[in-house]
């Protein structure tokens, strides 16, 4: 789809395609050969396919650096912010949720539901705002722009920022490092909070559900102790169904992660083609839709091969509910 | 049951704690080696010869090079700088510069100089921009807009050597405004030594990018919409010399000149820091800047907030709507200063039917200056009747003034056979500038105001390379922009502005060329009597009165805005920030 896109683009399809802008006649003959363009789709579609994989994906418009290099600095920077949101919905949405579950209809089940439901309701952006509202502006507690200040040259090896700071060799390693956290705090609890929340609310779900199995109700008439019932048996169990619902949070945590960029000014995949939507940048369009969506695309399948590889029973159309 | 809640909501405020007070720690030592700026738009090259827009002379102009003469920000004089000394000839034609020694340049990755600052390099410079035939007059792409608009390179007989540091410049005919030429932010010094490297190695026009000049920042990197980085020129002669220079010292013959422009100090009160750019020695209690970075900003809300968490020190062109929040804050200074501005709408007078003064003075007539001032500038400027600004020498209070009177102006459109619902572009400037804070809204004001008297107008606008391109090659019908001088000199608001000589390099926007107009400009740079030149510029006045090819709308007041961290920053009353000199405290 984005190869037709060279040709539905407003413009000349040789620049569109290329982000290259032949001077005269000849140059302009010289390159429609080079890209096959004087040949039929079929071969054209080919040709373009095999330029993508081994990694010519032209130029672009507006800066004249290749896309590669473009894409290769900003979808790290996306990917890194999406990491942490989801390792934060990890490490504290299914443990909240779990004890939620537990506790299911008590007092701390109510208010965490709530405060769950609550955040999970707000739009992105707006919460963005917000956070930046009070604890940049106000409170002067966290920056609200870019990754790290400019007075750092970290060299990016990784694209990581945490990463990259630790390999460089600059001399306030610390400063920097905290300095990186700090302009990672606002985003990341942007995005994290919205996916925690929907984490949390999955992971409830899921331990009710199980908690009303009948082979819990089994082993709670053998006199298991709550602490065994739990470790051996909602644990692992209530974690199932979870698992294939990850695959569509990253979904959604890249989409934020994208929206959110704009705002605090991140350098990453969905602030540059905000940009080049901006600026018609043709070529860095396409280039950039396609990445973003091979990224999503491949990261949803690992999720599936995974829960594939580790669920061992056989009805996989059990999901929980939300 | 409860308390385990508790014990988790206790950590998670723990961690935020925890994480703002690293933050605070932020403020140490490192980060007073470095100044970061919220610039507005990107440079279109790293030579200002090149370029009139004050975003490419701020990024360069101001922190890469010199001149051959500086203007005072306090007094709006001329004073030395590169050239420590002048005398010019009884006839008036002939300037001979004595230039400073032990002046180096920049030593770079890219470059290394071993020679310092002498002649050749002041020749190579000029005659550049001066001779079509010199080698690198068409490299990155030959056009010089500020020195084509004045029609400096006509006027010049020769440049000479007489020796290593002495350079004499004969005009053809006298120009009481060359000196002031010399001291813009266009009239910049390069490097001959490195042009001469590049044209070796086949690559002449990194010259523009990759720049090399004696200023007190060099080029590090770019990196196009995010950052310009900047590292100190360890060499920087103002910071190895023993006396910084007083207006006062300055040596120079010309005294006619010197009075006029130090009358355009009178205009120019309003709290600023005492200390302009020249050396501050002695001071070693604070650490030296070791970095400047432009952190590029397009929006002004963005740059203002950065400013209020101390992600930038200093900002460009705050919005006039932010001014208010900026003078509440405590830890942010305002700067303020009548600026030597104008802002107006040009028509573009080589498309009917705004090639009719008739149609012009009718559109004129249609809009209310004074809704316009009070609803874009919020009070923070003056109604304009001419080009001038109160600042100049030269300003008129008694000049005639179009009013507001839309009935005239449906009669005078009627009369040209311009017919109701004839329609119209206004093209609005994409960014901010001290002239016009938000041409977009001016230019909504407008559009009501001309479908009161029957003229249907469409708004146009583009990012601003593509619009001044566009601006350039005449697509316009008229347009809201405006100009900032780059020094003292009355000729340099008409003659960029309005003249024929100033259509090809773009500074002219109402495409405008009138034989009589240039004919009393040149008869004003004849004299350098400040009475006989400020009646002729009357004269100027009363012909703009009766073309019309603009409609002077505001001038401005120039603002800086900056944290009380840095010290030393100054507002250039000739537009542009400069860092040189500047410092930060704790």
């Amino acid at each position: 789809m984005s190869f037709s896109l060279a040709y539905l683009f407003p413009g000349d399809t040789l620049e569109n395609l290329t982000g290259l802008v032949p001077q005269n006649e000849i140059q302009r003959a010289a390159l429609e050969r080079q890209f096959k363009l004087d040949q039929p789709y079929i071969f054209q579609f080919f040709y373009y396919v095999g330029n993508l994989l081994t990694g010519d994906w032209g130029y672009s418009f507006t800066s004249g650096l290749p896309l590669r290099e473009e894409v290769g600095i900003a979808m790290p920077a996306t990917i890194e912010l999406a990491t942490y949101a989801m390792l934060m919905a990890l490490f504290i949405g299914i443990p909240l949720g779990y004890y939620a579950g537990i506790r299911s209809y008590s007092t701390s089940d109510h208010l965490i539901n709530s405060a769950s439901i609550t955040t999970y309701s707000f739009p992105v952006f707006w919460f963005a705002l917000l956070l930046i509202l009070v604890f940049s502006l106000q409170l002067d507690a966290a920056p609200l722009s870019g990754r790290i200040s400019l007075l750092y040259n970290i060299e990016p090896v990784s694209g990581f920022i945490l990463i990259d700071i630790l390999l460089s060799d600059i001399e306030n390693k610390t400063l920097a490092f905290k300095d990186a956290l700090s302009h990672l705090a606002l985003p990341t609890f942007a995005i994290g909070a919205i996916a925690t929340a929907s984490m949390i609310r999955i992971t409830r779900r899921s331990v009710i559900d199980v908690k009303h199995r009948p082979y819990i109700a089994a082993a709670i008439s053998r006199g298991l102790s709550s602490w065994q019932i739990f470790f051996r048996h909602i644990l692992r169990n209530a974690l199932l169904p979870i698992l294939p619902l990850m695959a569509i949070q990253i979904t959604t945590l890249i989409t934020n992660a994208m929206i959110v960029e704009t705002l605090f000014s991140w350098p990453g995949i969905g602030n540059w083609l905000i940009q080049a939507i901006y600026q018609r940048d043709y070529p860095a369009l396409r280039i950039g839709m396609m990445a973003v969506s091979t990224v999503v695309i491949t990261l949803t399948i690992l999720v599936d091969l995974f829960n594939r590889m580790i669920d061992p029973s056989r009805e996989k159309y059990e999901r929980a509910t939300v | 049951m409860s308390h385990g809640l508790v014990k988790r909501l206790s950590l998670c405020i723990c961690t935020a704690l925890l994480v703002a007070s690293c933050a605070k720690q932020n403020k140490q030592a490192f980060y007073n080696t470095g100044i970061i700026y919220c610039s507005e738009s990107n440079p279109v090259t790293f030579n200002p010869q090149l370029d009139t827009s004050s975003t490419t002379s701020d990024a360069s102009s101001h922190q890469l090079y010199d001149r051959l003469l500086d203007f005072d920000p306090e007094s709006g004089r001329i004073v030395p700088s590169l050239a420590s000394s002048w005398l010019v000839s009884d006839d008036g034609l002939t300037y001979a510069f004595q230039l400073r020694k032990d002046v180096w340049f920049h030593n770079t990755r890219y470059f290394t100089p071993t020679r310092n600052f002498n002649a050749d390099d002041v020749i190579f410079s000029i005659d550049r921009w001066r001779l079509r035939s010199h080698p690198y007059h068409y490299v990155s792409g030959g056009r010089y807009p500020y020195f084509e608009s004045i029609g400096l390179a006509q006027n010049i007989a020769s440049v000479e050597r007489v020796n290593g540091y002495r350079v004499e410049i004969t005009l053809k005919r006298r120009d009481s405004s060359f000196l002031a030429n010399l001291a813009t932010d266009f009239a910049v010094i390069l490097s001959e030594e490195y042009a001469n490297q590049l044209a070796q190695t086949g690559t002449p026009g990194k010259i523009d990018e990759l720049p090399v000049g004696t200023g007190p920042f060099k080029f590090d990197s770019y990196r196009k919409d995010h950052f310009i980085k900047f590292l100190r020129h360890d060499n920087y002669w103002r910071d190895q010399m023993e006396d910084a220079p007083t207006s006062d010292e300055v040596l120079s013959d010309n005294n006619t000149v010197e009075s006029a422009n130090q009358e355009v100090e009178n205009g120019q009160g309003g709290e600023d820091t005492v200390q302009d750019g020249t050396a501050q020695n002695g001071d070693e209690t604070r650490p030296v800047v070791e970095q400047l970075i432009f952190d590029i900003t397009p929006r002004s809300s963005l740059r203002l907030a950065k400013l209020m968490t101390g992600e930038c020190d200093a900002t460009a062109f705050p919005a006039q709507t932010e001014l208010e929040v900026i003078r509440a804050k405590e830890d942010l200074t305002l700067a303020e200063k009548p600026g030597l501005n104008i802002g107006f709408w040009a028509f573009n007078t080589q498309r009917p039917p705004f090639d009719n003064p008739d149609v012009r003075r009718a559109l004129a007539a249609a809009i209310d200056k004074n809704t316009l001032l009070e609803a874009v500038y919020f009070d923070s400027a003056t109604r304009a009747k001419t080009l001038l600004p109160a600042a100049s020498w030269a300003f008129q209070n008694d000049a005639d003034d179009t009013a507001y009177n839309p009935v005239l102006a449906r009669k005078l459109l009627a009369d040209a056979g311009v017919k109701a619902g004839f329609s119209m572009t206004i093209w609005a400037m994409p960014v901010e500038r001290s002239y016009n804070p938000n041409a977009t809204k001016m230019a909504e004001l407008i559009q009501r105001y001309l479908r009161d008297v029957g003229v249907e107008a469409t708004i146009v606008s583009y990012d601003w390379t593509t619009f001044r391109r566009h601006l350039q090659e005449g697509l316009h019908d008229s347009v809201l922009i405006g100009w900032s001088a780059d020094n003292g000199d009355p000729d340099n608001f008409y003659r960029p502005l309005l003249s024929c000589g100033a259509i090809p390099s773009g500074t002219n926007r109402a495409m405008w060329c009138s034989e009589d107009y240039d004919k009393l400009l040149n008869d004003a740079l004849q004299t350098d009597d400040i009475e006989e030149r400020t009646a002729i510029y009357r004269q100027v006045n009363r012909l703009l009165y009766e073309r019309l090819p603009l409609v002077p709308i505001a001038h401005a007041y120039r603002y800086q805005a900056y944290r009380n961290e840095l010290e030393g920053m100054t507002i250039n009353p000739f537009g542009g920030v400069r860092f040189g000199g500047v410092k930060k405290a704790l």
